[in-house]
């Protein structure tokens, strides 16, 4: 097994909550309840958008009420708004891999048998130190054209080796156990509406918790195509006619029998919605979204080009949150999931802004990429990392002032009485900058110490 | 007045509704066994109770057993293996009938070890007397948490339990009791308590004089000083209360409510029978109307558990738990206090889930188009359509068996003349049309 129970089912537990919009059983104290427990959760169909959302926090408002406000705030200007877009990378990312400090004398000695070498990966022009991992070529490639700025040593005071509670920490933008909101959420609650439950969308099949609001709704859309019925070992000319067979079962819709006709009803709803996914599926059943770039062939990909997407068709999105690809608490054999998951995730990011770009709107849209923490600078015997403090993280976007914020602080000097990576910069500063200058609103209605936090220029 | 009871012919149809309802669906043969033995001796030997015996390989996760007191989702899975497996389908029915009348949700109670408890007390006395029940239910160590018991005392009452025991458990909202008996009856209900060990949970529950409030109180214009067993006596001896139960039972089997004669029969047999829920339900079981009136939609671990019976599959897989979250039903998880609600089962998103529940039944089941021998499955449409029905053992409607021939004419027209597609296409089609019969209003219902 390549990661620790302690994380697999933090997992589960989130998944499940999200899916089924209940609290979080609690399993152990002092854990944190996962932000947006409390919000009720609906499903309805988006005329708008011809697909099924999944409404978060709207209790009052009927989907006749949320459709329309869709509509309207993608009348009123969803084209000239500012995105800001964050990735996550579950498990807590090797820092030290994805950047690795060929250049620094302690590296080999304390990952004897991870240790990458010099001509591996390209070098990182902002630290002649560090070198990128092998994956991440693209993202070298961001970073050389000014696309990407690059926090070599990210976390926080005092960190939490908990992928709870760090993971936490992140999603609702302070050191706070009990908060109930995330951090985006609290953002949409000053600039968004309380109609617009596209302002912040989860690309995933939960709510992502940074997304979970006081006031305003937010929904969940895992994919525009994805209300699809497939089967296994069906494929040619079966698999093309099998959609329309499913509709052809509502048949008994006007049977006497009420529970029976209700039943062929629902059928036929099903088959009636599937039609109206038109507009972004073809007839062979597979999405149509026509992307400007050559997204990877994997599920971050077909997410990221689904929002390019939303955003080229002006759909009012002021925030979006997934979870990106790999699984990074790699306390054994990491090389493997790490390179995967990592390559995946450069790929997918990569294809992302080009696309963005082609399309023409990427200079409003930015897109944060976070881990909850990196890992420890001695590897383990099992040729894997122990959970670690400060990670790495990177800004990508058009709109990026700089390539690099906080500077590598060195395996000598810069690893905690615990043999991490200390941070050199504070993700509550990257928040409190990125809520003025992307967003321009006052930093203190969004993040708790806003006040404590020094600004970083991350904005040109 | 007497009962009406079923006079039509009891054979597997009648047999097949009644397993549907009273339980998950039959084995292949069963509902022809069942039929065997008449309407009476059918419904007697459902009612049979004594040791469950588990037919089938047990449940098989990742390689390992399953962990239902520890393991997150866990506790789903061992019930839905017993819904599986079990030869007491009715008394493991009822289970899931109490779990939703007194609807109690791990969410709150925080033990995967006290819900399962709750679920086995349920198993044992569902049965019985049904206030015999509600006392089980009332010293509950999980309904102690869920319902905020352990938090009521002398001098401070939480009204919680006392409120739901008469809206939700026995009587009903508006039926005649007052605001002033809520908090009276949470007077008489005080005095549970138990101990908290860390790393471990709630232990030693018990009753405690010292807790319990023992003075007068007032409860339906009554004065005793009430304790909790009166508590549940006085709401049970209710003149409302015959009625609410006899309808909320009803409603669990039949989606109509009963007319009058049969409404007030039922209530006088609850009484003359010294308040067995056996005997009431012997009666719903024998109505025409389970048999002659509409049909019932599945709930989603009926519906799942019923196909996994159906096939003799064994429990091999988590994904049924978040399949289940997606189709409505994450059992130890009802939504609220008030249970699942019965008529919101279907919608065009839990269709979806309910497609993938297939799927993910049919996937070890379905022929391979390249490895599955020419010949093996038939090329002729009205063939391939007799297979997929007969494979989940039900009877479709001339509507359905239409829909379903015209996509295989359709299917195995596009193959002719071509070799590869002679070949692949009957395989192919046969997959499709067993998802499609689970898929289809009949198997979605009973």
């Amino acid at each position: 097994m390549n990661c620790c129970n302690e994380f697999s089912r933090s997992t589960l537990l989130r998944r499940a909550v999200a899916e089924a919009g209940n609290g979080l059983p609690t399993i152990e104290p002092g854990m944190p309840a996962p932000a947006g427990t409390g919000l009720d959760r609906r499903q309805f169909l988006s005329r708008t958008l011809g697909t099924a959302l999944t409404v978060y926090g709207a209790s009052a408002l009927g989907p006749r009420l949320l459709d329309d406000g869709i509509a309207r705030a993608a009348a009123t200007g969803g084209k000239g708004r500012r995105v800001l877009v964050s990735v996550f990378a579950p498990g807590g990312w090797d820092s030290l891999s994805l950047l690795y400090p060929i250049g620094d004398p302690r590296y080999r000695k304390l990952r004897d048998s991870l240790a990458l070498k010099p001509d591996d990966g390209p070098r990182f022009r902002s630290d002649a130190r560090l070198h990128w991992h092998p994956s991440l070529k693209p993202l070298a490639a961001l970073h050389a054209r000014g696309r990407l700025t690059v926090f070599p040593a990210i976390g926080y005071s005092h960190p939490d080796q908990s992928h709870f509670t760090s993971r936490h920490f992140w999603e609702v933008g302070a050191l706070d156990p009990k908060s109930g909101t995330g951090w985006l959420g609290r953002l949409l609650d000053v600039i968004g509406t309380e109609d617009n439950a596209m302002q912040g969308l989860s690309l995933d099949g939960a709510l992502m918790p940074s997304l979970a609001t006081a006031r305003v709704p937010v929904a969940t859309l895992a994919s525009p195509g994805d209300y699809r019925f497939g089967s296994h070992n069906v494929w040619d000319v079966p698999g093309e006619l099998l959609n329309d067979a499913i509709g052809s079962l509502g048949g008994l819709a006007g049977d006497p029998d009420p529970i029976l006709a209700q039943a062929a009803r629902t059928v036929k709803q099903a088959d009636g919605l599937r039609h109206q996914l038109g507009r972004f599926v073809g007839k062979d059943g597979q999405v149509h979204i026509n992307p400007k770039a050559k997204y990877p062939d994997t599920d971050f990909g077909r997410r990221l080009s689904g929002l390019a997407a939303l955003l080229d068709a002006n759909f009012p999105i002021r925030t979006a949150a997934l979870t990106g690809p790999g699984s990074y608490d790699t306390h054994a054999d990491q090389q493997g999931p790490l390179q995967d998951g990592a390559g995946q995730m450069a790929e997918g990011l990569a294809a992302f802004q080009q696309d963005l770009e082609r399309r023409g709107i990427a200079g409003r849209v930015l897109t944060l990429v976070w881990s909850e923490f990196g890992r420890r600078a001695q590897q383990n015997d099992s040729n894997g990392t122990d959970h670690g403090a400060a990670g790495v993280a990177f800004l990508m976007g058009t709109g990026v002032r700089q390539r690099m914020v906080g500077e590598f602080p060195g395996l000598a000097k810069g690893l905690d009485r615990d043999g991490n990576l200390r941070a050199t910069s504070d993700f509550r500063s990257v928040y409190a900058s990125l809520v003025e200058q992307w967003f321009g609103v006052d930093a203190d209605r969004v993040i708790p110490d806003a006040r404590k936090m020094p600004r970083m220029r991350l904005v040109a | 007045m007497p009962l009406p009871v079923y006079a039509g012919s009891f054979g597997p149809a009648q047999a097949e509704r009644l397993l549907w309802r009273a339980g998950f669906g039959p084995r292949p043969g069963e509902e022809r066994a069942l039929a065997a033995r008449g309407l009476d001796g059918a419904v007697a030997h459902l009612l049979t109770t004594g040791p469950d015996r588990l037919v089938g390989r047990p449940p098989k996760v990742n390689g390992r057993r399953l962990y239902p007191l520890d393991k997150f989702g866990h506790d789903h899975l061992w019930w839905l293996d017993r819904m599986v497996r079990t030869s007491r389908p009715l008394t493991e029915r009822m289970t899931l009938v109490w779990h939703d009348w007194f609807a109690t949700s791990n969410e709150t109670v925080g033990s995967q070890r006290l819900m399962i408890r709750q679920n086995n007390m349920f198993r044992r006395s569902g049965l019985g007397s049904f206030p015999g029940l509600v006392m089980r239910v009332t010293e509950n160590p999980a309904m102690l948490l869920y319902l905020n018991g352990l938090e009521s005392e002398k001098g401070a009452p939480n009204e919680n339990y006392a409120r739901e025991l008469m809206e939700l458990f026995t009587l009903g909202a508006g039926s005649g009791y007052t605001e002033r008996d809520v908090r009276e009856q949470a007077r008489a209900l005080t005095g549970f308590t138990a101990r908290y060990k860390n790393g471990y949970g709630w232990v030693k529950f018990k009753f405690d004089h010292n807790r319990h409030d023992d003075a007068m109180k007032v409860v339906f214009d009554k004065a005793g000083p009430y304790g909790w067993k009166q508590a549940v006596k006085l709401t049970v001896e209710h003149p409302a209360h015959k009625t609410f139960f006899t309808r909320k039972l009803w409603g669990y089997f039949i989606p109509e409510p009963a007319d009058d004669e049969t409404q007030a029969a039922l209530e006088a047999l609850y009484v003359r029978s010294g308040y067995s829920t056996r005997q009431v339900l012997a009666a719903i079981l024998k109505h025409p109307r389970l048999y002659e009136g509409p049909r019932m939609v599945k709930p989603p671990a009926v519906y799942l558990a019923g196909m996994l019976r159906t096939l003799g599959d064994r429990i091999s897989t988590e994904d049924w738990v978040w399949l289940s979250i997606q189709a409505g039903q994450l059992l130890f998880y009802p939504p609220n206090v008030s249970g699942w609600n019965d008529e919101r089962w279907l919608d065009t998103s839990t269709f979806q889930a309910r497609w993938n529940m297939a799927h993910r039944v049919l996937k070890k089941h379905a022929y391979h188009p390249d490895r599955t021998k020419r010949g093996t499955v038939p090329a002729d449409p009205a063939k391939l359509v007799d297979r997929a029905v007969s494979f989940w053992g039900i009877q479709v409607s001339d509507s359905t068996r239409r829909a379903l021939l015209t996509y295989a004419q359709k299917t195995m027209g596009a193959a002719v003349a071509d070799d590869d597609r002679q070949r692949k296409f009957p395989p192919m089609t046969l997959n499709a049309l067993r998802h499609l019969v689970a898929a289809s209003p009949e198997m979605q219902t009973s």
